[in-house]
Order: C-alpha cells, then sequence, then structure tokens
C-alpha cells in the first residue's frame, strides 16, 4: 500500500497552509479551528490506493498534489457566462469576489442571505457554524474535502428562511486561471421549513493550463422545502477536480440536483444524498461528456433514513474518443425505513470503440417493504439513427452531437426552468465545438 | 435538367460482398419524372434505394450511381444528401430526445455555407406552413424524431422533411404501406405538391392503390436484383390483375 504521510508538495504545503490561516485571523475562531483540524487530517490520511473499494478503477496516479499552489490573491478576466432570469449572483475569480448583483431588497428584508464565504463569517457565523460539515461525504474523498475545509476561501452561503419562496435561481460562478493555480470552493445552501429555492454553480477554467479544484456542498432542506440545486463544470482539459455532494433532506423534502460534467483531465465527483425526513424525496441528476483521454469518476450513495422516502438516480455519460467514466453507486435502505422506493440508473453512450464505461451499481437493503431497483446499460450509438440523420445531410459529428443531446433531454427535461435548460445546453455544446 | 443514372449496378451486402442482392440494375431517372418500381418482397428495392443513398451496410460491388454524370459512390451518406439525394424510409428510425424542430433545423443548417445561419423565424413559418398542408399537429415540431409515431405519422414525417429539404432526387420507399386511405391521400397530396421540373422521384411500392393517387410516368418492375419489365401506368394496372406469380414464372427460369 502507498502511503503518503507527510505532505511532500511544494505547493499546498504546511507554509503555504500557515500563511493561509494567518491571513485570516480576522475570521471566527471555530472556522479557524475546523481549518487546522482539516488540515491535520489531510496530512494523516493516506493517498487512495489501489485496494480501496472506493476508486476502483480510478487512475490513482492521476490524482498527484505536487505541482499546485494556493491561487495567488488576484483576479484576471472572468469569462462570460450566458445571463439568464436571476435572483442573484456571485463571481469568483480563482478565490477573489470579483462581481456580484445585490440582492433584492425584498428577500433581504424577508431573511434571505446570499453571501460570500467571508462574509458570511463575518455576520452569520453561527448560522453557517450549525450547517457547516454537518454531514460529511464519505465515499472515499474524505482527504480532498480535507483539503478544501483547509484552504476554503472562495464559496457561498445561501440562507432561505422558513417559507420564504425565491422563484429566480441565485446563481453563483466560479473561475479558475493561471498555471497550477487551485481553487477550494466550499457551498452551503440551507432551506429551512417550507421554503423553496434553486442554486446553480457554473465552475469553468479561465485558461487552458493545468490546475486543481476541490469543491465541497453542503445541501440542506427543512421539512417540506424544495431545493433545486445545479452545478455545471467546465474546467480545462487539463484540470483535477473534485466534488464532493452532501445533501440532506428532512421530512417531506423535495431535492432536485443536476451535476453535469464536461471539463477536466481527471474529474471526480462523489454524491450523498440522505433522506432523512419520511416523505422526503431527492432526484440525483448527472450529465457527462468525456472526451479524448478525459476520466470522470462518479460515486453516489443514495441513504434512505425515514419510510416512505424516495429517490431517483438517473447518470448519464457520453462518451467520446478514448474517454473513460466510473459509475458506482449504492442504495442503502435503513431497517426503519419501510415503504422506501430507490431508483439509481446509469447509462452510457459510447460514441467511440475505445471509449471504456465502468459500472458498479449496488443495493443494500435492511427494510422489507421496499421498492428498490438499479440498472446500468453501456451501447453504441445505433448505427439506424446514425444514418437516418446522416441521410438528411448532417455530418456525422453533428450527428453524434445531436444523438447526444436526444440522450440528455431526459434529463435536462427534468429542469423546471427553460431558460437554464438554455443555458445548460448552451454550455454542453461548447465541449462539440472545442476541439 | 438533371439526371440520376444507375448504371449496371450491383448491390452486396458489406459483410458477405460475393452474394448479389440487386444485379446489375440500370435505370435513369431525370427530373420532372416519377419512376414507379413495384416488385415482390425480398427482390431487392430497400436495397437498392440505401444503396444509392449510401447505407453503410450495403457495398456496390460493380456498376456506378451518377447525378450529372458525376458518381456518388464515393460521397459519404451526408454528402449525397445534400448533393441532392433523398431517401424517404420504408422503416424511419426513431431518434430520442432530438425534436422535429430540431433535428430538420440542424438539416438545413448544414446545406449552408460556413457563417451562415439558419433565419430562425422564416425557418419556423416554412416548417408550419409544411406541416399544416400535410395535417400533422405542429405540436410535433417539439416531438422526438419519430419516436412513438404512428405508422402513418412516421409516413407523413418523411414526406414533411421531404418538402422541407427540397431533394433534386426522391427515392420513396414503400412510402404508402400502412396507411389508410385518408393517410394515404394526404401522403400523395403532399408528394404532388412536389413534383415538378425540379424533383426527380424514384417510387418504390408493393402496391398499385398508390399508383391511383400518384400517377407515374413510368413504371418497372423488378424481380430478383433486376428490373424484368418496363412500361407505363398499364403495366401496374396489369400486375395488380395478375399479381407477382407470372412474373416469377416468367423470370425465375429465365435466371436459374
Ligand atoms: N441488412 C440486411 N441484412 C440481411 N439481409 C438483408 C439485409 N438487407 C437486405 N437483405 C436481404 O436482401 C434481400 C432483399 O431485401 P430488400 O432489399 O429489403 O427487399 P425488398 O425491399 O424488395 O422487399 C432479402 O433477401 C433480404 O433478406
Ligand atoms: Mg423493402
Amino acid at each position: 500500500m502507498t502511503t503518503v504521510s507527510a505532505s511532500p508538495f511544494t505547493g499546498l504545503d504546511a507554509e503555504r497552509f500557515a500563511t493561509h490561516l494567518a491571513q485570516r485571523s480576522y475570521l471566527p475562531a471555530w472556522w479557524i479551528a475546523a481549518k487546522q483540524e482539516a488540515w491535520n487530517e489531510f496530512n494523516s490520511l493516506p493517498m487512495p490506493s489501489r485496494k480501496d473499494e472506493h476508486w476502483r478503477f480510478a487512475n490513482l496516479k492521476g490524482l498527484a498534489l505536487e505541482d499546485f499552489q494556493v491561487p495567488e490573491d488576484h483576479s484576471s478576466l472572468v469569462p462570460r457566462l450566458p445571463d439568464f432570469p436571476q435572483a442573484s449572483e456571485i463571481i469568483f475569480s480563482n478565490c477573489q469576489v470579483v462581481g456580484r448583483t445585490g440582492l433584492p431588497q425584498e428577500l433581504a428584508d424577508q431573511g434571505v442571505i446570499f453571501a460570500s464565504l467571508d462574509e458570511a463569517l463575518r455576520d452569520h457565523s453561527d448560522l453557517m457554524r450549525k450547517h457547516f460539515q454537518r454531514h460529511p461525504v464519505q465515499l472515499g474523498g474524505q482527504k480532498f474535502i480535507a483539503l478544501n475545509v483547509a484552504f476554503a476561501a472562495s464559496g457561498t452561503f445561501l440562507y432561505v428562511p422558513k417559507g420564504v419562496k425565491v422563484d429566480l435561481p441565485f446563481v453563483v460562478q466560479h473561475t479558475l486561471s493561471g498555471d497550477r493555480q487551485s481553487i477550494f470552493p466550499h457551498t452551503i445552501v440551507v432551506l429551512e421549513d417550507q421554503a423553496e429555492a434553486s442554486l446553480v454553480e457554473f465552475f469553468v477554467s479561465g485558461d487552458t493550463k493545468s490546475q486543481l479544484a476541490s469543491g465541497v456542498n453542503d445541501l440542506h432542506a427543512g421539512q417540506n422545502a424544495k431545493l433545486t440545486y445545479v452545478g455545471a463544470q467546465n474546467w480545462s482539459d487539463d484540470t483535477l477536480s473534485f466534488q464532493a455532494n452532501s445533501i440532506h433532506a428532512e421530512r417531506d423534502a423535495h431535492i432536485q440536483c443536476l451535476n453535469v460534467h464536461l471539463g477536466g483531465r481527471q474529474a471526480r465527483h462523489e454524491s450523498h444524498s440522505r433522506l432523512a425526513g419520511p416523505g422526503s424525496h431527492c432526484d440525483m441528476l448527472a450529465l457527462t461528456v468525456a472526451k479524448e483521454a478525459q476520466e470522470f469518476d462518479q460515486r453516489t450513495l443514495q441513504t434512505h433514513q425515514a419510510p416512505h422516502t424516495t429517490s431517483n438516480l438517473l447518470y448519464k455519460n457520453a462518451l467520446i474518443d478514448t474517454a473513460k467514466t466510473i459509475f458506482s453507486g449504492l442504495i442503502v435502505v435503513d431497517p426503519d425505513a419501510q415503504q422506501t422506493d430507490a431508483y439509481q440508473t446509469n447509462r452510457n453512450l459510447l460514441l467511440s470503440d475505445k471509449a471504456e464505461a465502468n459500472s458498479l451499481p449496488g443495493l443494500e437493503i435492511q427494510a422489507n417493504d421496499v421498492r428498490c431497483s438499479h440498472g446500468a446499460t453501456s451501447g453504441r450509438v445505433p448505427p439506424e439513427q446514425e444514418f437516418y440523420l446522416q441521410s438528411r445531410g448532417i455530418d456525422p459529428a453533428k450527428a453524434h452531437e445531436l444523438i447526444v443531446f436526444g440522450f440528455f433531454e431526459e434529463v435536462l427535461s427534468r429542469l423546471d426552468n427553460e431558460q437554464l435548460h438554455t443555458v445548460l445546453s448552451d454550455l454542453i455544446q461548447s465541449k462539440f465545438k472545442k476541439s | 435538367m438533371k439526371s440520376l443514372e444507375i448504371r449496371d449496378l450491383t448491390v452486396a451486402l458489406t459483410e458477405s460482398p460475393d452474394q448479389p442482392i440487386v444485379k446489375g440494375l440500370s435505370l435513369t431517372i431525370k427530373t420532372g419524372e416519377v419512376h414507379a418500381i413495384m416488385g415482390p418482397n425480398g427482390t431487392g428495392k430497400s436495397t437498392l434505394s440505401k444503396a444509392i443513398a449510401g447505407h453503410p451496410d450495403y457495398k456496390v460491388t460493380s456498376g456506378d450511381v451518377l447525378i450529372d454524370g458525376v458518381s456518388v459512390l464515393e460521397m459519404e451518406p451526408d454528402e449525397r444528401a445534400r448533393a441532392g439525394i433523398f431517401l424517404a424510409f420504408q422503416y424511419p428510425a426513431e431518434i430520442p430526445g432530438v425534436s422535429i424542430a430540431n433535428f430538420l433545423r440542424a438539416a438545413e443548417q448544414a446545406r449552408l455555407a460556413d457563417g451562415e445561419n439558419v433565419d430562425a423565424a422564416a425557418y419556423y413559418k416554412r416548417l408550419y406552413s409544411k406541416m399544416d398542408s400535410l395535417k400533422i399537429d405542429r405540436k410535433f415540431t417539439s416531438r422526438s424524431v419519430n419516436e412513438g409515431f404512428s405508422g402513418g405519422e412516421k409516413k407523413r414525417c418523411e414526406i414533411l422533411q421531404m418538402a422541407m429539404l427540397e431533394p433534386t432526387f426522391a427515392l420513396m420507399d414503400e412510402t404508402d404501406s400502412g396507411l389508410d386511405i385518408d393517410a394515404l391521400k394526404i401522403v400523395a397530396e403532399g408528394v404532388n405538391n412536389l413534383r415538378g421540373d425540379n424533383l426527380g422521384v424514384m417510387m418504390i411500392t408493393h402496391y398499385q392503390r398508390l399508383l391511383d393517387y400518384i400517377v407515374p410516368d413510368f413504371v418497372h418492375v423488378m424481380y430478383d436484383g433486376r428490373i424484368v419489365k418496363s412500361g407505363d401506368k398499364s403495366l401496374a394496372i396489369e400486375l395488380e390483375a395478375k399479381g407477382y406469380d407470372w412474373i416469377k414464372e416468367e423470370f425465375a427460369t429465365a435466371s436459374a
């Protein structure tokens, strides 16, 4: 087993960490302590090894962190994403806030908070502390979550008080640029009982350099709350990316999560939903376009802790060239969670003979009155579809693009927000344009 | 006037190239003409039309297909389509998640030069007017291509595509099969509206019935990979009266 005890690399080393902490001495003591603890944890946890089931099929060599640096406090040109109607927006470049629209007064009056981490730590420290890493993801990436907490400087806190409903989405954009730069965005979303809101996060590179991103989300929906979370990443093709989603649903809460994965040399996404209260529901959706030598590694866990809970996971991957995807999912139904409906589906569309889609679906059911299913399919583009499109004058590349969009539509059409549907389609399309 | 010349064409399955299905077939279709091809099942009619359109399952082992004297055999299927060939499929494929509107728009876009874009407003106006005349509900624009369509809806959708893409040569493979008489009339009217000096049609059919509504200029009988008889509309009527058996008897011995 390869164990890396002390952190051998230069960029994210103890010295840099000490500097990072020192620069943040004005922040609450609990935050500083959490960072220190996370840094210790990061150093004590081994790098993933071959024997680790959570990392089966993954390219472990590609995980090396040695080359990356904590970003300088600088901002650079931020790629503009298409505008669409939104409640409020915060834009980060590396770890700096470089743009934001004010929170509409009526939302502020109702007690809605939409703030950068620093602002939230200054103004709402206790509230944040209550929800920060309350239900951490444990799907193998703890070391990278610890790294996130240790160096987290950018990120947002969205808080929607009881009964407040916000129609338009909140939008966050993280931009990473510069060679060997890294970011560690941390997002906390708290919807109190009966609240409704959606948050859309974009993660993009400002250039084509080699970069590191390790992001963490703590998503919490109170009783009967309705939360939509969309995270779309389009990192540079030379980025190493980790993302951990923690989803927590209380009684009758309804959560919809969609992750779109486009960029990165190697991108790992861990998502754990906990159906904690009776009657709660979670949709876990993901769309991935894997191209050239990209590797996308997705690990999921649906934990049903209460009766009458439902979860529905649908992860769709389109694979081109020599790309590789890994899907490993588990549904766990606790003994008390009777009358649970849990579904898990992974579909892989292979547009090339050389692409590799790995699927590891799983169930662990301890209750007897449940409906659970899991399924994984991988298939080539049906040749009759390809020929049909070509026979209308559409060239093979465009035909594949249309077929991929058709394949994704089942997921995209679940979004209520039409404009967001368009924005995501355009983002996905950009992947077919860059060659 | 343009011409589509099928010259002594032999077609086999790509996987078994030494077993020809179409066996040295020759036929020239000029714009302004409608040629009906009739023949029993399994004779190679669909193979002929798919081979002309460039389907990868089929291999042309000898002969040629030319538009105005230029061979299309080296062209990819999409290039042939842009060169003016349109295949109305006997069994159109379903494309899940791809709406008719997006699909046809991509097909129109493919015909434009680099940098040019489909004018969305004009496109929808044209699309809706063609749909109206084919009695296709406008809601179909957002339906996935052919998915869950009835047989008749699929065939009307093929004609809609043909109307939008304005090919020079249409190869219509059993566009009438599976249609009730009302649907047949709508489809026939759609085709008749497209008839004219700028379109040549190869209309494959198993039944004479279609030819009452789309009156052909020429009728060819295909049997065992060849055209064995050509004539005018009266040949179709003769076939209808006598069935295909006499053809089989007459030519099975000849080819054996
Ligand atoms: N893709 C295919 N695979 C196997 N056999 C085929 C294929 N296409 C055609 N054939 C065979 O070639 C012959 C002609 O078929 P087809 O062209 O469909 O005839 P038609 O359209 O006149 O009914 C039949 O014997 C059929 O089984
Ligand atoms: Mg046929």
